[in-house]
């Protein structure tokens, strides 16, 4: 597969690390009523969809971002890249 | 009707006319006691057993496509038993006490060969590792070896012992492992749970669940609807798509994993050999072909097929611990689809819908498994109540903090 990196253009991704679901990227609030629920189900707990996918892949043997892709898991074919810090602050999880 | 010696001869004699389908193609009944949703080979042993050991023989195995045509058709076929935890270690070797007299229960030829299995040791601290998983092993009533290098270069010669990386200095035997004919489990399971009376219905899709009020009361198929007073699920691979189904979000990601086979060769590798620390194992068909594998290609996918980077690092794990294996030429590669889950353990448990049961989450460990799967989800399934040696394998183990980490990767499904 190749990994069309957003800063560095196209990438084998035998050169990234993979993460899983880029719903780890919404890590719950620890203070929340229902924080132990939620952890159970933010470090557990996964769609696991057939089709569409986003998830985190890292560019340990390159720059070391995190990328977040969109792919299809039931063909391998890659639709989006973006920066991981791009979607994160797009969610507002960081400044 | 039984398969014989005697039978074999006469139909030898007779032009083999004789011979009759093993299993009826029957039409969907609009209710069953209890339907399976997979016609693998968990399914077909979770009916088989439910009808020898608990007389429930209203039962269908619903299969999306032919029996035989998902996992158990595309493995590595190897059994054994060499776990190392408590909530592992006696289920594994129930499984195989099963393994040993299956044959003889279901009267057909799975071509069972117990040629032992072989975990190579490379550093010290693995061989401390190994010797307390022979003893774990002893614990659960399972045998164990431990061999020195000395021992290996007399059995084992070709192997490469002098490794700069990763010598060999010995190695955990379990003589009673060894290889299945893996399509010969699932004909031989149909075979036994169709003369039984149970339906095996093939190309039957599930496409949804008819739950009310909590309440599992049959599934929604490509074939109309089929009630049931308990439904199973056992798709291991698919356990995510058709759980999501239920509404259900289970501790599991989908990967795929690849293996091998090289052209047929004479016989030159006795037993299973396993390189945990290259993550590649190794055995030989009755046909002579090498069959090998080693790690999954890691990220989520149900594309049935892998990607070339995991070729190579396979290629290369063989030709690190067997030179010789360069010589052989790939016949084929084949890519099937895991349930991996959060910690590398299987789930044979009841959900949180009345009636709705699971059975899933067996990574890459599934075939091993099958007649035990089988044994145990028949016991919850007829009893209510889990078999005492699957008792730890629960869907809330998470919430629970009582994880079956065999490797201690926590929860990182690509990395059991």
């Amino acid at each position: 597969m190749i990994i069309n990196h957003p800063l560095l253009g196209p990438r084998d991704a035998a050169e990234f690390v993979y993460l899983g679901d880029a719903a780890l990227i919404d890590r719950p609030d620890w203070q929340a009523k229902d924080a132990a629920e939620q952890f159970h189900a933010y470090g557990y707990l996964r769609d696991n969809p057939a089709g569409r996918h986003q998830e985190l892949w890292y560019h340990e043997q390159g720059d070391r971002s995190w990328l977040v892709v969109t792919r299809d898991t039931l063909t391998h074919e890659i639709t989006e890249v973006q920066l991981a810090r791009d979607v994160a602050r797009s969610r507002g999880r960081s400044a | 009707m039984r398969y014989s010696a005697l039978r074999i001869l006469k139909e030898g004699l007779t032009g083999n006319k004789g011979w009759k389908p093993v299993w009826r193609e029957p039409e969907p009944k609009r209710e069953y006691d209890v339907v399976i949703i997979g016609g693998g080979g968990h399914g077909l042993a979770t009916a088989y057993y439910l009808a020898k050991e608990y007389g429930t023989t209203n039962v269908a195995v619903l299969e999306k496509g032919w029996i035989g045509g998902g996992n158990v058709g595309r493995n590595t076929t190897i059994i054994r038993s060499n776990y190392l935890l408590p909530g592992n270690e006696p289920f594994y070797e129930l499984s195989l006490k099963l393994w040993e007299g299956l044959e003889q229960d279901f009267n057909y030829n799975a071509m069972i060969s117990q040629r032992s299995i072989l975990n190579l040791v490379h550093s010290d601290g693995q061989r401390d590792a190994f010797i307390r998983r022979g003893n774990a092993m002893f614990l659960a009533g399972a045998d164990a070896e431990y061999a020195d290098a000395d021992q290996l270069r007399a059995e084992l010669p070709f192997l490469n012992f002098d490794n700069a990386r990763f010598p060999i200095k010995g190695g955990l035997y379990q003589r009673r492992g060894g290889t299945v004919r893996h399509d010969a489990v699932a004909w031989g399971f149909a075979r036994g749970a169709d003369s039984r009376g149970v339906d095996i219905i093939q190309n039957c899709e599930v496409t949804g669940f008819d739950i009310e009020g909590g309440v599992c009361r049959g599934v929604e198929t490509s074939r109309g609807p089929i009630r049931a007073r308990k439904v199973a699920m056992c798709v291991a691979g698919s356990s995510g798509r058709v759980a999501a189904q239920a509404g259900m979000r289970l501790p599991i990601e989908s990967h795929v994993l690849q293996a091998f086979v090289t052209e047929g060769l004479k016989p030159v590798i006795p037993g299973v050999i396993t390189f945990g620390a290259g993550h590649f194992y190794v055995s030989q068909s009755d046909k002579g072909g090498l069959v090998f594998g080693g790690d999954i290609d890691g990220y989520n996918s149900y594309a049935q097929r892998g990607n070339l980077p995991v070729v190579e690092d396979v290629a290369e794990g063989g030709m690190a611990i067997m030179p010789m294996i360069g010589r052989a030429r790939l016949l084929r590669s084949w890519g099937g689809i895991m349930d991996m889950s959060m910690d590398g353990s299987p789930f044979i448990d009841r959900t949180h819908v009345d009636g709705l049961y699971f059975n899933g989450g067996w990574c890459y460990g599934g075939f091993k498994a099958t007649p035990a799967s089988g044994w145990c989800y028949a016991h919850l399934l007829a009893r209510d109540a889990p078999h005492p040696v699957a008792a730890e394998m629960r869907l809330d183990r998470f919430a629970r903090g009582h994880m079956i980490d065999e490797k201690g990767m926590g929860n990182q499904p690509n990395l059991h």
